[in-house]
C-alpha cells in the first residue's frame, strides 16, 4: 500500500511538473523573432554555466588533495588562454548586440498604415480610446494581423503598458507621450499588465487584449451605443473650452489658425524650429507660454488642471483632422 | 582541562586565551563604542549588518510566503508593497553595500597590507556611527508605518502620490551614504600610503584591489545618490518642480540620477566577493591565482565602465533609441571583465590540490550563480530581448543570483575562511559544509523559477497574481523557506563556536598572506614588527615561505 501510495504521488508530481508553464503564448508578429534571441542567449547561457560547472567538477575531483602535505606545481599563466578567453567572448557579445539591436531597431518602428489608439495610464486602470469613438477600460479591442500603434501617457505616476504575448512594453509617463506598435497573428485573448509599481493597487492594473477577426472587429466597431469620433469629441471641447474664439479657421483670430498645422515645421519667437507633433501640441495646451510663435501675443491661458490627458488626446484628434502638412502637399 | 590546537606550525602553541590580543586588551561597552581599532569596528559593522540582513530576510520570507495564493496568502496588497520596499532598502544600503568593505574590509585592508590601522582610525570609528544613525532613520520609518515606494523611489510617484514615511527612509538612505564615502576614503589612502616595505602593487592579494575599485566607486558614486535624494526631499515637501511634471519637472531625470549611482552600487556589492573569492581560490587549492594582472585590472575596469552603463535599466521609459543603442553596448562591454575572471578562478584550480573546506564550498558555489548571474545580464542588455524582460521577475531572479548568489556566497565564503583569525576559534566543518548545501539548493529552489516566471510574463511587485503563475511561485516560496534555514545555521554555530570552538591557530589553513602571520586573535596593534615582504601574492609553491 505505500508503494501504491508513493506511486501515485509521484505521478501527482511528476503531473505537476509537466504542466508548468515555460514558454509565454507567443501571438504578434515579432514574438517569435523575439523568442530565437531568447532561445540562443538561453543556449549560450546553458554552454557556459555547463562548461564551467564541469570544469570545476572534473578539477575538484581530478585534483582533490590527497595528503594535507601536497604542495602543487606553481601557476604557469599563458597569455594565449587569457588572450582568448578575452576575445571570444567580446566576439559572442558582438554578436549578439547586433542582433538584438537591429531586432529592436526593427521591432520600434510603426509601419506607416498603422491605426493609432490611444491609452492613458491612471491609478489603477487603463484608458483605452479608438479614434473612431469607443472608449474602454482595461480592455482593448484590436483587429488581427493589422498593425496598431499604440500612443501612450499618464495622468498621474509613471505605468508601463505591457502584453508578455505581444513581447511589447513601455513606460505610460506623465507628461509625454511614448508609443508602442504590434499587429496581433491569433485570435484570442492576451493579458495587459501594468509593469511599472504604480502604489497600492498596482497588482490590480490589469487587463485584457481582444484580438477579433476584422469582421467582428468591425461589428464591435459599430456596436453600442452610437459613438461620436475622438476627433468630434475634442472639436465639441475646442468650443466649450473657448478655442474657438481665438483659433479661428481663417487666421482672422487672435491666435494662429490650427488649419493644416499637424506634422509642419512652424518658427518660432525664440528662434527654435520645431515640429508639429502630438507632444508639441500637448504642450501648447498645458504650457502655452513656452512655445509662442512669431506674430502672435503670449495670452493663451494655460489648460493644465482643467482637462484630463485624455481630453488633451481629444483635442490633439481634432486639431489633427484639420489637415497635415504631408495632405496638403500629396493634394497639389 | 587541555586545550586543542589545530595549527601544525611549530612554536605557536600559547593558548589564544593567555596572550594579549584584540579582543580582550580592554574590556567594556565603553571600550567598544569608542575604539578606533580597525578590528573592532569590522565586528560592530558585523554585528549591525547581521541584524539588518535578518530583519530584511525576515521582509523577504513574508513576501514569499504571501505568494503562495495567487490572491495573496497573508497581507493586503499595501503592506505587500512595504514588504518588498523595506526588504530592497535594507538589503541593499545596510546590508549589500556595506557587507564586505565594512566587515571583511575593515579588518583585513590593514592587516594584508602589513598595516597598525587604517590611515583615519577615529574617521573609520566615524563612519560607524553614521551608518548606526542612517539605520535608525530608516527603522524607524519601518517602525511609523512602512515605506511603499520601492527600494529605486521612482517619481513622481515617491515625490507626490506616496502617502507612506518617504522622507525619514529616504534620510537614512542619504546619511549611511556618507559612511560609505569616509569608508572608501579611508581605504584608498590606507592602500596608497601604508603598504609594508617590500609590498609593490602587483604584490597586493587582490582582494586588496578589489576593495581599492570598490572605494573608487564609493567616492566618486555615493554623492550622487546623496544628491538625488536631496531633491526627491526637496520636491516632496516644497514642490519645487524637479521630478513632478505637473509642475514642469521630469521624473525620468530622477531616474537618470537615481540609476547613475545605484548601477555602480552593483558593482560595489559584487566587486569585494570577487577580490574574497581570489583568496579562497588560492588558498583551497594552494595555488597561485592565474593571471594576476588581468583579475586585478579586471576590477578596475569593471569600477570604470560601471559608470557609463546606467541607461540600461531605462530601455522601455521612452529613452531614444540611439542612447538605447549606445547603453546596450557598453553593458555588453563590463560583461568581459566579468567572464575574465570567472575564467581565470577555474584555471586556477587546475593541477591544484584541491580541499573541500566550507569556505571553499561557498566559493565554488559563487562561481556557478554568479556565472548564471552574469550570463542571464545578457538578455537584459539585448535590446530586443530586454523589452520583453524588463519590470518581470527575471530581473529580480537576474539581480538576486548577482547579489545573493554572488555577493552573499562570496561574503559568507570570507566569514567562514576570517572566522578563525577574528575569532581565534574554529566552527563545525561538517555544519558549515552542509549549511553551505542548504543555501545552494534553498537559493537556486527560490529564484531560478523566477527566471520562468519572468519570461512568461510576470510583473515584479505583483501582490496578486493570475493563477496561472501559481505552481512556480510555490517552488520558489518553499526554496526560500530552505534558503531561511540555511541563513540561520551558520547564524548559531558561529556564535556557538565564540565560546565553545576549538583554538584556531594562527592558521589553519595554511594560507599566504601577512593577516596569517599574526596571532589569532591578532593582538591590537596586528604586527609586533611592520613585515618586509619579497615575494609575490599567492606564492603557494614557495613552501615555508621565506619571508626575512
Amino acid at each position: 500500500m505505500m508503494t501504491g501510495l508513493m506511486q501515485t504521488s509521484f505521478y501527482n508530481m511528476a503531473a505537476a511538473v509537466a504542466s508548468i508553464p515555460i514558454h509565454p503564448t507567443s501571438a504578434s508578429s515579432i514574438a517569435d523573432s523575439v523568442d530565437h534571441l531568447y532561445y540562443f542567449l538561453t543556449a549560450i547561457t546553458l554552454f557556459f554555466t555547463f562548461g564551467i560547472f564541469t570544469t570545476i567538477f572534473y578539477f575538484m575531483v581530478r585534483f582533490r588533495r590527497r595528503s594535507p602535505d601536497e604542495q602543487p606545481a606553481d601557476t604557469k599563466t599563458y597569455l594565449a588562454l587569457e588572450l582568448t578567453w578575452t576575445i571570444v567572448p567580446t566576439l559572442i557579445t558582438v554578436v549578439i548586440f547586433v542582433w538584438a539591436s537591429s531586432l529592436y531597431f526593427e521591432n520600434s518602428r510603426p509601419p506607416e498604415a498603422s491605426t493609432e489608439i490611444f491609452v492613458v495610464g491612471k491609478q489603477w486602470m487603463w484608458h483605452i480610446q479608438h479614434p473612431e469613438g469607443p472608449r474602454e477600460i482595461n480592455e482593448l479591442h484590436v483587429p488581427v494581423n493589422a498593425p496598431i500603434k499604440i500612443t501612450m501617457t499618464s495622468d498621474d505616476v509613471i505605468h508601463d503598458f505591457y502584453i508578455p504575448a505581444f513581447r511589447v512594453k513601455k513606460d505610460a509617463v506623465p507628461g509625454r507621450y511614448t508609443s508602442i506598435w504590434f499587429q496581433a497573428t491569433k485570435i484570442g485573448t492576451y493579458h495587459i499588465f501594468c509593469a511599472q509599481y504604480c502604489g497600492a493597487d498596482h497588482a490590480e492594473m490589469i487587463g485584457w487584449v481582444y484580438v477579433m477577426s476584422p469582421s467582428d472587429y468591425a461589428a464591435w466597431l459599430s456596436g453600442g451605443a452610437r459613438n461620436e469620433t475622438m476627433a468630434q469629441t475634442g472639436e465639441r471641447l475646442f468650443t466649450q473650452l473657448g478655442c474657438v474664439t481665438c483659433h479661428v479657421a481663417d487666421n482672422t483670430g487672435r491666435g494662429p489658425s490650427l488649419v493644416g498645422l499637424y506634422g509642419k515645421q512652424e518658427k518660432l519667437r525664440n528662434g527654435d524650429t520645431k515640429l508639429v507633433d502630438e507632444a508639441l501640441i500637448r504642450q501648447a495646451i498645458v504650457t502655452p507660454n513656452s512655445i509662442i510663435l512669431p506674430n502672435y501675443p503670449p495670452i493663451m491661458p494655460t489648460f493644465q488642471g482643467q482637462i484630463n490627458e485624455e481630453q488633451v488626446l481629444q483635442l490633439i484628434a481634432y486639431v489633427k483632422s484639420l489637415g497635415t502638412e504631408e495632405r496638403k502637399t500629396n493634394g497639389k | 582541562m587541555s586545550t586543542t590546537v589545530i595549527a601544525e606550525m611549530p612554536g605557536q602553541e600559547i593558548p589564544a586565551e593567555s596572550r594579549v590580543n584584540y579582543l580582550n586588551a580592554s574590556y567594556g561597552v565603553k571600550s567598544w563604542l569608542l575604539t578606533t581599532d580597525h578590528k573592532r569596528i569590522a565586528l560592530l559593522y558585523l554585528g549591525s549588518i547581521t541584524l539588518m540582513f535578518f530583519v530584511g530576510g525576515f521582509f523577504a520570507v513574508m513576501m514569499r510566503l504571501h505568494l503562495i495564493e495567487p490572491q495573496g496568502a497573508l497581507v493586503a496588497p499595501e503592506t505587500y508593497n512595504k514588504l518588498f520596499t523595506m526588504h530592497g532598502v535594507i538589503m541593499v544600503f545596510f546590508f549589500l553595500v556595506p557587507s564586505i568593505p565594512a566587515t571583511l574590509g575593515n579588518f583585513l585592508v590593514p592587516m594584508m597590507i602589513g598595516a597598525r590601522d587604517l590611515a583615519f582610525p577615529r574617521l573609520n570609528l566615524l563612519s560607524w556611527y553614521i551608518y548606526i544613525i542612517g539605520a535608525a532613520f530608516t527603522l524607524s520609518a519601518v517602525i511609523s508605518g512602512g515605506v511603499d515606494t520601492g527600494w529605486t523611489f521612482y517619481t513622481p510617484y515617491s515625490s507626490t502620490f506616496s502617502h507612506t514615511s518617504v522622507i525619514p527612509t529616504a534620510l537614512g538612505v542619504f546619511i549611511t551614504g556618507f559612511s560609505s564615502i569616509l569608508t572608501g576614503l579611508n581605504f584608498v589612502v590606507t592602500i596608497h600610503k601604508m603598504r609594508a616595505p617590500g609590498l609593490t602593487w602587483f604584490r597586493l592579494p587582490l582582494f586588496i584591489w578589489a576593495m581599492y575599485a570598490t572605494s573608487i566607486i564609493f567616492i566618486l558614486g555615493t554623492p550622487v545618490i546623496a544628491i538625488t535624494i536631496f531633491l526627491l526631499g526637496l520636491e516632496r515637501l516644497l514642490h519645487i518642480g524637479i521630478f513632478d511634471p505637473a509642475i514642469g519637472g521630469d521624473p525620468i531625470l530622477f531616474q537618470h540620477m537615481f540609476w547613475f549611482y545605484s548601477h555602480p552600487a552593483v558593482y560595489i556589492m559584487i566587486l569585494p566577493g570577487m577580490g574574497v573569492m581570489s583568496e579562497l581560490i588560492t588558498c583551497f587549492s594552494r595555488k597561485r591565482i592565474f593571471g594576476y594582472t588581468f583579475v586585478a585590472f579586471s576590477s578596475l575596469a569593471i569600477a570604470i565602465i560601471s559608470f557609463l552603463v546606467w541607461g540600461h535599466h531605462m530601455f522601455v521609459t521612452g529613452q531614444s533609441i540611439y542612447a538605447g543603442l549606445i547603453f546596450s553596448v557598453l553593458s555588453f562591454l563590463v560583461a568581459i571583465p566579468s567572464a575574465v575572471k570567472v575564467f581565470n578562478w577555474t584555471a586556477t584550480l587546475y593541477k591544484g590540490s584541491i580541499s573541500y573546506d566550507a569556505p571553499m564550498l561557498y566559493a565554488l558555489g559563487f562561481i556557478g550563480l554568479f556565472t548564471m548571474g552574469g550570463l542571464t545580464g545578457l538578455f537584459l542588455a539585448s535590446l530586443a530581448t530586454d523589452v520583453h524582460l524588463n519590470g518581470t521577475y527575471f530581473i529580480v531572479a537576474h539581480f538576486h543570483y548577482i547579489m545573493v548568489g554572488g555577493a552573499v556566497m562570496a561574503y559568507l565564503g570570507g566569514i567562514h575562511f576570517w572566522w578563525p583569525k577574528i575569532t581565534g576559534r574554529m566552527y563545525p566543518d561538517g555544519w558549515a559544509r552542509f549549511a553551505a548545501l542548504v543555501i545552494f539548493v534553498g537559493f537556486n529552489l527560490t529564484f531560478f523559477p523566477q527566471f520562468v516566471l519572468g519570461y512568461l510574463g510576470m510583473p515584479r511587485r505583483y501582490a496578486v497574481y493570475p493563477g496561472e503563475f501559481q505552481v512556480l511561485n510555490v517552488m520558489s516560496s518553499a526554496g526560500a523557506s530552505i534558503l531561511g534555514i540555511g541563513y540561520l545555521i551558520p547564524l548559531i554555530y558561529l556564535l556557538w563556536s565564540i565560546r565553545y570552538g576549538p583554538i584556531a591557530g594562527p592558521n589553519p589553513w595554511g594560507a599566504k598572506g601577512l593577516e596569517w602571520e599574526t596571532p589569532s586573535p591578532p593582538p591590537t596593534e596586528n604586527f609586533e614588527e611592520i613585515p618586509v615582504v619579497n615575494e609575490d601574492a599567492y606564492d603557494y609553491a614557495n613552501v615555508g615561505g621565506s619571508r626575512v
